[in-house]
């Protein structure tokens, strides 16, 4: 009888499983990793955010097409000009008040997508529009995110008094419908300002628009959070943490928030989209960005008073909201089909 | 059950009594200037504010000012500020306005969500699924008054297809009351056919796989009665309790861009514009209206869930 040779010892224990594993290649992923490969694999939704990117890029060089294409700034009236079109030439805003439509490169750059009433080039307010309308939807966003995770934790980990409170806080806010209460904040502000403290904020800085819009949000996304919240502290890992002697504190930010990430990461891309959206709603009601700030709500709104005449001050602005509104819907679920693709994150107006 | 419904329906009491108070805070306690001055016109002189201040009882304690404005509002005494007039009637006047609306876009939205979620999900991964698919994110992604300020233009203005605006009361002629309708109709309906049918789809693929579906085919029934008795019934219980909400959400404000683009003159119009005037009165109603919608379509779902689910009465 040969003896065995000691390479194929059989081995116990974990040196066995390792050796298994070993042999069969086998290594785990990581949820996020994991996740980055499922959304890589979606070609759509790679796109769109792309398409984000590219939007949000093109209008943080707002300045850049002012200064060297349109040779104007978004506030400068061409009441009065003439453009040379083709050797001809041309009234920007009509004698009967009709400004001009869209020239694209016919005047060397000049009103490319036309001029409004005062003779404004619309490619130029589009362009710094969405800068103030992003700025507003990114910033509101991330004070919804931030305010949700706060009370949606707190709520759902401390429970008791704490919670009732917070869930009686949401409950009225949610009761709320989100236009009335952000035009009611609007309106309001607009004509006093705010005071907190020290601090001044004039009626009609933006300010005032994002911490509405940042505020009339928080329940929609506070309530999921704490639902998950008061589920996830149930999880063995946690009683395995307080068993260490780990605090609440660190509790939260080494086992809960962890865990919530990618609930917070689809949310925040899909508050963007609402934010903006809500930011062109309250603007069409008069309680949103003040003009003559350019932002694509009020260009909107001063659009479709003007459809009648010229139709393309309402058409330009809104399709440049529904791209942006869609690349960030379409990039947020492909997000969560990659992280989460059981989730049923949703959100409303 | 009885219990469950009684504590339901204080709740409700609660959050509406806390939603009159923070409007009632918001227009009185931010920095907004004083109603007097405003309601006394352009230069008035001090003795006609004070006389305004009086009359409107401004110079009362605020708790005065809250209880006996909340008085007001459930006698039916409200008068608006500035307009003078009644605000329950003007409530009244708007509500068949805003019902209308609100009922023919659920029904439509719901309609039209159930054929695309269900072709979606049948289709699901093939061309006609992905087209679907974007066709809803767009519809998600569109401002109503946008989308409604367009389709006003081409196809009611442009191309005389629809009528420009306008109301014709459904007891007058309710063909020309529907022909009035269908554009708000859908411009309301677009947003929601969008997220419904996305749930819809996602709820039928998940059905799909059930025991239940396996065993009806191995009965051998026919592929069509097998989507609509068993897949679609079990696949919409989520749906009716959104479309519940939605519906309440609709009528207590959601309407509100919709009639202001197509100038329906419902009761969220009338909310708008109350709004913008800072005309304390009818925002004060309006809110509580459509918060009182918002609430009581949430108990009425939460009640009927709880019928069709006991264990949800015990929490």
């Amino acid at each position: 009888m040969a003896t065995e040779p000691a390479t194929e010892q059989v081995l116990q224990g974990p040196a066995a499983w390792e050796e298994e594993a070993g042999r069969e290649h086998v290594h785990g992923l990581g949820p996020w990793r994991l996740g980055l490969r499922r959304l890589r694999r979606n070609k759509v939704a790679l796109l769109f955010g792309l398409l984000f990117i590219l939007l949000v890029a093109a209008c943080a060089a707002a300045p850049v097409w002012a200064d060297k294409v349109a040779h104007t700034t978004p506030d400068a009236n061409h009441l009065s000009d003439t453009i040379t079109v083709d050797g001809e030439s041309k009234n920007v805003v009509g004698l009967d008040g009709v400004p001009i439509g869209p020239q694209w490169f016919k005047a060397d750059g000049k009103f490319f997508l036309g001029a409004d009433r005062n003779g404004r080039d619309i490619m130029v307010r589009l362009l710094y529009g969405g800068r103030n309308s992003l700025v507003i939807g990114i910033t509101a966003a991330f004070m919804t995110t931030l305010l949700s995770i706060i009370l949606g934790t707190v709520a759902g980990y401390f429970r008791g008094s704490s919670d009732a409170v917070i869930r009686a806080l949401l409950d009225v806010m949610w009761s709320f419908p989100v236009i009335i209460l952000g035009t009611a904040l609007g309106v309001a502000l607009a004509l006093g300002g705010l005071k907190i403290g020290p601090i001044h904020i004039s009626g009609d800085s933006l300010v005032i628009t994002i911490l509405i819009i940042g505020l009339v949000y928080v329940p929609y996304m506070a309530r999921p959070v704490r639902g998950q919240v008061l589920s996830l502290r149930e999880k063995e890992f946690v009683e395995a943490a307080k068993a260490q002697g780990a605090g609440p504190i660190r509790i939260m930010f080494t086992e809960v928030l962890p865990n919530l990430a990618s609930t917070i990461l689809v949310f925040f891309t899909l508050l963007i989209a609402n934010a903006v959206l809500l930011e062109a709603a309250l603007s069409f009601l008069g309680a949103g960005v003040r003009p003559p700030t350019p932002s694509w709500g009020t260009m909107i709104d001063e659009g479709v008073d003007r459809i009648a005449t010229a139709p393309h001050l309402a058409i330009v602005p809104g399709a440049m909201l529904v791209l942006t509104v869609l690349s960030l819907n379409v990039f947020g679920d492909g997000v969560r089909d990659a992280l989460d693709p059981r989730a049923k994150v949703r959100l409303e107006h | 059950m009885g219990r469950f419904i009684v504590r339901r329906l204080i709740q409700m009491t609660f959050v509406l009594f806390a939603v009159s108070i923070m409007t009632f805070l918001i227009f009185n306690v931010i920095p907004n200037g004083d109603p007097a001055e405003r309601m006394a016109g352009r230069q008035p002189r001090e003795a006609q504010i004070e006389a305004i201040r009086k009359e409107w009882g401004f110079d009362d304690n605020i708790f005065v000012q809250y209880f006996t404005t909340m008085k007001k509002v459930f006698t039916g005494d409200l008068v608006s500020y500035f307009t003078q007039l009644p605000v329950g009637e003007e409530i009244v006047k708007g509500l068949p306005r805003t019902l209308s609306l609100a009922i023919g876009a659920a029904i439509l939205w719901m309609f039209v969500a159930i054929c695309f979620g269900l072709y979606s999900a049948v289709k699901a991964g093939k061309f006609a699924d992905r087209f679907l698919t974007i066709i809803a994110l767009i519809g998600i992604s569109m401002p109503v008054f946008w989308i409604g300020a367009l389709m006003n233009h081409y196809l009611g203005y442009k191309l005389g297809w629809f009528p420009n605006g306008g109301y014709v009361e459904f007891t007058e002629d309710p063909i020309d009351w529907a022909y009035h309708l269908i554009l708000p109709w859908t411009a309301l309906a677009i947003l929601f056919i969008g997220f419904y049918s996305r749930v819809l789809r996602s709820n039928v693929l998940d059905t799909i796989n059930e025991d239940f579906v396996r065993t009806a085919r191995a009965k051998g029934l026919g592929e069509r009665q097998i989507m609509i008795r068993h897949v679609l019934r079990n696949s919409m219980i989520p749906i009716v309790t959104l479309w519940g909400l939605d519906f309440g959400a609709v009528v207590g404000g959601g309407a509100i861009l919709t009639e202001t683009v197509f100038d329906l003159q419902g009761v969220g119009q009338y909310a708008a514009e109350a709004v913008g005037q800072l005309d304390v009165p009818p925002v004060l109603a309006t809110t509580m209206f459509a918060a009182f919608f918002i609430v009581l379509l949430n108990a009425i779902v939460d009640i009927l869930y709880a019928y069709l689910d006991p264990r949800i009465r015990l929490q």
